[in-house]
């Protein structure tokens, strides 16, 4: 296990210990299916979470609190003990966080993706903090012969005013494990009023270590005898090894193994290819960018690529849909009749890598029938799954130790690199470091599928909004989308237009296809919130206020889930007042409307609903004569419930990233197909937004509302491409329908 | 090959192929991992180091054009984690994921050591080689104006040390 500070085993191990029973009956999964892509590993069965599984009190008062979740970089390593603390009442300075192992038995769910780590936590492990906290007031009570009723709490004490007497934590916990842990129903959650952790800003736990270069990451994990891996997989999606000269790579300096590797019975999982396994890594490397000569079998994807997807698209976007997504009122009638404006535009946008800068890797060690792994996954369990299918073993003989992530965004939902790992370590019986080349990486994700919509709209001479046809043309095969490739009939405007289509057609593609930070919805605002604005252009209505009248229409019911739909997945409607509210707040905090602003710069809008987040956003633009761009201040307004942000300052941290993300995607990220493999292959031709075009300013602000904390991972990003493309259009006149824009002549200034 | 540098002060002898880049040799043959590989090009910064006081992507740095210098990494920039953009770093809480946070503070530690009042521009021309996947630009450009700030102090309180280093 990983640990922050002091070493846990330096501490008598005085933990608070529950007798096992029937407390936080902790039902999470269906939730999780909800809000995660429709592929993903399934998660065990429900897990009874207790208290002596996440928190350890030391006689001299320390406080251990395990972080059960992967740290990718969303601040869950903090979040989660917060929660944890906030009810426990300890002393933050006293509380040191550990990094856990994968074991769902013990600590339920441990995946980071859907941002879902807020709703499916923010009950539970309060509830963990408020039964320990019961627990220790229990202790004291008993000890003092007095009701524990009357018994207070400040932070690490338990006091009682009648008798003036004080017992710390520290002195109580050995006796408080023996007391039973009390039914969370029957526990008061504090009143929000008198938070002292949660909606302050704690720092991130492992902040000494990243500053001092301290190992910490997957990349880092070394074991004693490790050999390292690189693995080299058909450029071709689908494809396999024929031949390869093995014999020569094992002439190589350093190389200790090298061997082909045949496709799995699921290649999303191991693909074909040759692993080559070397007394250090860049040996590998080295014999594999200069020596190794493979002859692929590439199968039926090499025919693909971006051209014949784009023109099967334009085919498909004149013929009927395949499929009728949703469909209110008579929107051809409409565009058909007198007296409206009718806009009609194709949108479009490209597949993308995810690129966390750290590349994928895993170490691994296959001993006795039994298998370890240091996996930086978003999803561990799936990898265990994964990997005790590969090789033949069960799941009970792997152990998964989760390191912290250097960067995820979606890339390490699927779990093909630690697989890859088990199997090598397997094969040749030594632990091993397997790490991808950054080419590797790009060459090799489950990308963000690229996506074409053909749109019509019609605004009356009143200016409102009242027919709208999307006809989505997307990847799938037999009426099934592909991964993360799909549109939702609910997406907004969905229900707020009374004559509304939303269709979609399909062709197939061999691409590997995944879920990205915000799936579906960091390319769906992009479309629907510039096509609204087109219309309130159309309707020479103010962007701003033209989609506040639109919130303030009356929405059609939501589509009933299917029959038998479990409550938890029944999808959330979209709420006009509160994205009102939101928008609202933005259009204040931005001056919209009331800025004067330099010739060539516009102000624009945009908002978006996803992961249970409502954001609306505003980016000051400058766009020059030659079409060079500067974002001149960014403003983020989010409503993710009644706390506001758990930790306030690794939520505008976040917030800014996503900002910074959207920017990235607007100008310069781009992965085209040809011949079935990815063109680019390094960030020269990918280019993630670099410090000098970041906006100096970037306003983060959340409103608070009525409704349960929520994630904020992922929804800051969608709204921002369309803010920045809007501004693009009213600074320039210029319409911006596809990303990105540089290949269109823009460049950042 | 045998090869001869100066990594944190200690002397390290190495035997690795010519043409083998200084990253790998850091990370794998002499086992410090605070320096980062995020692509090979001298593209992200993430592997950034001091030659000889200036900030070199160790990635494309051969063995060979690194022997008989002083290579420091982030473990070597401070005894214990109180250098000024260290120190700022932490205070400003700049990381979200933290991998690339290696390379971006030796960058901003060789910009500091040569212009200890760095202005927003020489900031943005200093540090646009190093790529921050998360986003954190906006407290990379705070902490360095604070990290100047820390730097003054300790200067003011310890200028014999301060001309030391």
């Amino acid at each position: 296990m990983e640990k922050t500070m002091v070493s846990r085993r330096s501490f008598l191990r005085a933990s608070v210990i529950a007798g096992g029973g029937m407390m936080l009956a902790y039902y999470i999964e269906p939730l999780e299916k909800a809000l995660a892509a429709p592929a993903l590993p399934q998660f065990g069965p429900p897990v009874t979470l207790l208290p002596a599984s996440f928190i350890t009190i030391a006689p001299d008062g320390a406080i251990t609190i395990m972080a059960k979740n992967p740290e990718i970089g969303q601040g869950v390593k903090v979040m989660l003990p917060m929660l944890i603390a906030e009810e426990l009442d300890a002393d933050w300075n006293a509380v040191e966080i550990e990094q856990a192992d994968l074991i769902p038995e013990k600590y339920g769910s441990q995946i980071a993706g859907g941002s879902t780590a807020t709703p499916t936590n923010w009950v539970p492990m309060r509830q963990l903090g408020a039964q320990c906290r019961a627990m220790l007031i229990a202790a004291a009570a008993e000890n003092w012969g007095v009701p524990a009723s009357e018994c207070t709490t400040s932070p690490s004490h338990v006091h009682h005013e009648g008798s003036k007497r004080t017992a710390s934590y520290g002195e109580l916990s050995a006796k408080a494990a023996s007391m039973p842990v009390p039914d969370p129903k029957t526990l008061k959650m504090k009143d929000p009023k008198d938070y002292r952790i949660i909606g302050h800003t704690q720092a991130n736990p492992d902040i000494k270590k990243i500053v001092s270069g301290k190992p910490l990451f997957g990349i880092d994990h070394t074991m004693p005898g490790m050999l390292y891996a690189n693995f080299e997989k058909c450029p071709v999606f689908g494809g396999k090894v024929s031949s390869a000269n093995l014999d020569e790579i094992k002439t190589q300096p350093g190389i200790r193994y090298a061997f082909v590797v045949e496709p799995g019975p699921d290649p999303s999982a191991l693909a074909g290819g040759v692993a080559i396994v070397a007394d250090y890594w860049y040996q590998a490397r080295h014999a594999r960018d200069n020596v190794l000569k493979v002859v692929w079998d590439e199968g039926p994807t090499a025919k693909q690529g971006t051209d014949t997807y784009n023109a099967t698209a334009e085919d498909l976007a004149k013929k009927d849909p395949g499929q009728t997504l949703r469909k209110d009122g008579d929107a051809e009638a409409v565009f058909a009749g007198l007296g409206v404006k009718v806009v009609e535009a194709s949108y479009s946008y490209p597949f993308l890598s995810h690129v966390p800068l750290e590349p994928m890797n895993c170490s691994a060690s296959f001993k006795d029938g039994k298998l370890e792994l240091w996996a930086p996954s978003q999803i561990p369990s799936g990898g265990v799954a994964q990997a005790a299918a590969a090789l033949g073993i069960s799941q009970k003989d792997i152990t998964l130790h989760l390191t912290r992530i250097g960067g995820g965004f979606g890339r390490r939902l699927t779990n093909d690199y630690v697989v890859e790992a088990a199997y090598i370590a397997k094969q040749v019986g030594v632990p091993i470091k397997l790490l991808w080349t950054r080419e590797q990486d790009m060459g090799h994700d489950f990308y963000r599928p690229a996506g074409y919509h053909n749109l019509k709209g019609a605004v009356d001479a009143s200016g409102k909004i009242v027919a709208w046809r999307n006809h989505f043309v997307t990847f799938g095969e037999n009426g099934r989308f592909a991964q993360s490739a799909g549109l939702s009939g609910e997406e907004f405007p969905s229900r707020f237009v009374p004559n509304f289509s939303q269709l979609a057609s399909m062709m197939p593609s061999g691409v590997p296809m995944g879920a990205m930070r915000a799936p579906g919805s960091n390319a769906i605002a992009f479309v629907m919130q510039s096509f609204i604005d087109e219309l309130a252009h159309a309707a020479g209505r103010d962007p701003l206020q033209f989609r506040l009248d639109l919130l303030a229409q009356t929405p059609l019911p939501p589509a009933a889930p299917p029959p038998g739909t479990p409550v938890a997945f029944a999808p959330v409607a979209f709420d006009g007042p509160r994205m009102a509210k939101v928008l609202t707040t933005v259009g204040e905090r931005s001056g919209w409307g009331k800025t004067k602003l330099p010739a060539n710069t516009a102000m624009g809008v945009a908002f978006h609903f996803s992961h249970r987040g409502y954001f609306a956003e505003v980016a000051e633009v400058h766009v020059s004569k030659d079409n060079a761009i500067r974002v001149n201040k960014a403003w983020v307004v989010g409503d993710i419930g009644s706390v506001g942000a758990i930790n306030p300052g690794a939520a505008q941290n976040i917030s800014q990233g996503a900002v910074i993300e959207g920017m990235s995607h607007t100008m310069g990220y781009e992965i085209t197909i040809d011949k079935g493999r990815a063109v680019q292959s390094n960030f020269h031709q990918y280019p993630p937004l670099r410090l000098t075009e970041a906006p100096k300013e970037i306003d983060i602000f959340f409103v608070k509302s009525d409704n349960p904390p929520t994630g904020l991972g992922e929804p800051a990003l969608p709204p921002m491409i369309p803010a920045i493309t809007n501004a693009i259009f009213t600074a320039s006149g210029k319409r911006i329908r596809s990303l990105p824009i540089e290949p269109q002549g823009y460049s950042w200034a | 090959m045998a090869y001869k540098l100066t990594v944190n002060g200690e002397p390290h002898t190495v035997d690795v192929p010519e043409g083998t880049p200084l990253l790998w040799v850091i990370r794998d043959v002499i086992g410090l991992h605070g320096t980062k590989y995020g692509c090979g090009m001298a593209l992200c910064g993430c592997c950034t180091v001091h030659i000889n006081g200036e900030a070199t992507r160790s990635c494309t740095t051969a063995i060979q054009n690194a022997a008989g210098k002083h290579v420091t990494t982030l473990e070597g920039l401070s005894a214990d984690g109180t250098h000024p953009v260290q120190l700022a770093w932490e205070e400003i809480d700049v990381p979200q994921c933290g991998y690339c946070q290696a390379g971006q503070i030796m960058s901003a530690s060789a910009l500091l050591a040569k212009n200890p009042h760095p202005t927003d521009a020489d900031i943005d021309a200093a540090m646009d080689g190093n790529i921050c996947r998360c986003g954190t630009y906006l407290r990379i450009r705070k902490a360095i104006h604070r990290a100047s700030e820390i730097a003054a102090k300790q200067s003011a309180k310890a200028p014999a040390a301060a001309a030391h280093s």
